[in-house]
């Protein structure tokens, strides 16, 4: 437990000591809220949906929290630059222990990030369901588990930052914008629906959405079954790949 | 049986690391006494470090055998780890962190209570004299000050075998002594087993109970300093290394990962 305690004590120290990284992680998702947010709202209360900030709200803490978790999951990828990693991979403690510490702080740092700026929405005009934020929680936890582990998974595979553009790009963007976290998918072509059901983030916004009040596509409950057995899974992944590491 | 494992604290035997068709370990064997100090010599490139990290269990071998304190580093790489401390040839600190919170860090993954922890950290970072800036963050640090931090942490759970690759490089004599002196303590009084790398030949003539020599993946020579000394007809143990492995300067293969690291600054963010 000292183990985990640690591990997770260390990734929280580094994200506080890094201010760049905590004001370039809220400017992003603000910079969706304000330009989309309001961008598009007029076009979406004309087309009779209701206010678009209410509706992308979920969907930004939802990206806030995925690219904050599969950064923290990357990390390790700097870790094994900086070698800091042969440190953690000699030491006498399991390689799961190192994993679920490891995971543990990233996705408490990736909650934490969708938290603030769940905050920041608020003022912004989003008014959600209070009773049920507890259950909206929860999908912001396992969204936050889910990309750590992810993360980690990936930077298992990886031996430098050059492969880390093309995650991002074909693994990581797709997996947001097509995840319904910006528009609504009822009418959507067969071929996009087709893959919002394969993609776990689009369970995620949509428990999230439909937890903070607004509409669900999937249903609440299969959103968590989903879910949350695609994060047990994932974490199985991601600490089989990380106990595989050769430095 | 039992007292040739007690005898022989590290076993190698027939050790081979193949990288697709490069050999960089090409089956060597040697022992190690419990209690020796152990210099693994050789000139650049030469397969010291792979097997150091096949020792530590970062690498698999492709082939061959080890023991490592009774037990096999490939099947139980967690028994093993257990047994050992390394001292890395290149970095391996958390920057983000202060001096203080990388000992800790170290002293509680490696399962040491908080008083004890807290009395070696005190000592250790004295001895190493960076006491006074332990609440500093690594990343202030100069390259020397990274170093003997590292040497400091890699001494804080007081392992039975201490793995220590190019400990001293880059640092001025009156830091290696003090370093060499505490190791020598621990040598003996706590009879902890010293593996070490060095391309500082009066270290290794000092401080060394016994010597191997590996060059191109395969050992030349074994024995203490005095042996080697006589079978090459030198007199002194870098007459000795110049004779056994030749004048030319070796090429060292620059991997993919050792040029990211030059360029980490650019990636930094």
């Amino acid at each position: 437990m000292k183990v985990i305690y640690i591990l997770w004590l260390r990734q929280i120290k580094r994200y506080l000591r890094s201010r760049a990284r905590i004001v370039g992680s809220i400017g992003q998702p603000l910079l969706f809220l304000l330009a989309l947010g309001f961008g598009f709202g007029p076009v979406f209360q004309r087309a009779g949906e209701g206010s678009y900030l209410q509706f992308l709200s979920p969907g930004i803490i939802a990206m806030s929290i995925l690219f904050t978790a599969v950064f923290s999951g990357i990390e390790i990828i700097w870790d094994r630059q900086f070698g800091f990693l042969k440190e953690t991979l000699v030491a006498p403690v399991s390689r799961l222990e190192i994993m679920i510490g490891r995971t543990l702080g990233g996705a408490t740092v990736a909650f934490f990030q969708g938290l603030v700026i769940f905050i920041i929405t608020i003022p912004l005009g989003f008014h959600p369901e209070f009773v049920t934020i507890p259950l909206g929680l929860l999908f912001m936890l396992l969204i936050a588990f889910f990309f750590t582990a992810l993360g980690t998974a990936i930077a298992s595979i990886l031996k430098d930052m050059q492969g880390f553009q093309l995650i991002m790009n074909f693994i990581i963007m797709p997996t947001f914008f097509l995840s319904g976290a910006l528009f609504p998918v009822n009418d959507l072509p067969q071929a996009l629906k087709v893959i919002l059901a394969v993609n776990p983030l689009a369970y995620g916004v949509d428990g999230l959405r439909g937890a903070l009040g607004g509409a669900v596509y999937f249903g609440i409950g299969f959103d968590l079954l989903i879910l949350g057995s695609a994060t047990i899974l994932c974490l199985g992944l991601g600490s089989f790949l990380f106990t595989k590491i050769q430095v | 049986m039992g007292v040739i494992k007690i005898m022989n604290i590290i076993e190698v035997d027939n050790l081979t690391k193949k990288f697709k068709e490069f050999t960089a370990v090409d089956a060597i064997s040697f022992q190690v006494k419990q209690g020796e100090v152990f210099a693994f010599l050789g000139p650049n490139g030469a397969g010291k470090t792979t097997t150091i990290k096949i020792l530590t269990t970062l690498l698999k071998p492709t082939a061959g055998k080890i023991s490592l304190n009774g037990c096999d580093p490939v099947k139980n790489a967690n028994q093993a780890r257990h047994s050992f401390g390394i001292v890395f040839q290149d970095p391996s600190l958390d920057d983000e962190l202060t001096a203080f919170e990388n000992m800790e860090f170290h002293g509680v993954i490696y399962g040491l209570a908080k008083k004890v922890r807290r009395e070696r950290i005190e000592q250790l970072l004295k001895i190493v004299e960076l006491w006074d800036r332990k609440k500093e963050l690594v990343k202030n640090f100069s390259g020397g000050m990274k170093r003997r931090l590292e040497i400091a942490r890699g001494l804080l759970h007081h392992p039975k075998i201490l793995f220590l690759d190019e400990p001293t490089l880059g640092l001025d004599p009156q830091t290696r002594n003090h370093i060499w002196s505490y190791i020598k303590d621990l040598n003996k009084e706590e009879g902890i087993t010293v593996f070490f790398t060095t391309h500082y030949m009066e270290e290794a003539d000092r401080a060394a109970d016994a010597i191997a020599i590996i060059d191109h993946g395969r050992i030349v020579i074994q024995g203490s300093s005095n042996e080697l000394k006589e079978k090459t007809g030198a007199a002194t143990l870098e007459d000795a290394f110049i004779n056994l492995t030749g004048k030319p300067i070796r090429q060292e293969e620059v991997s993919g990962l050792d040029r990211l690291r030059q360029n980490r600054r650019l990636f930094r963010h």
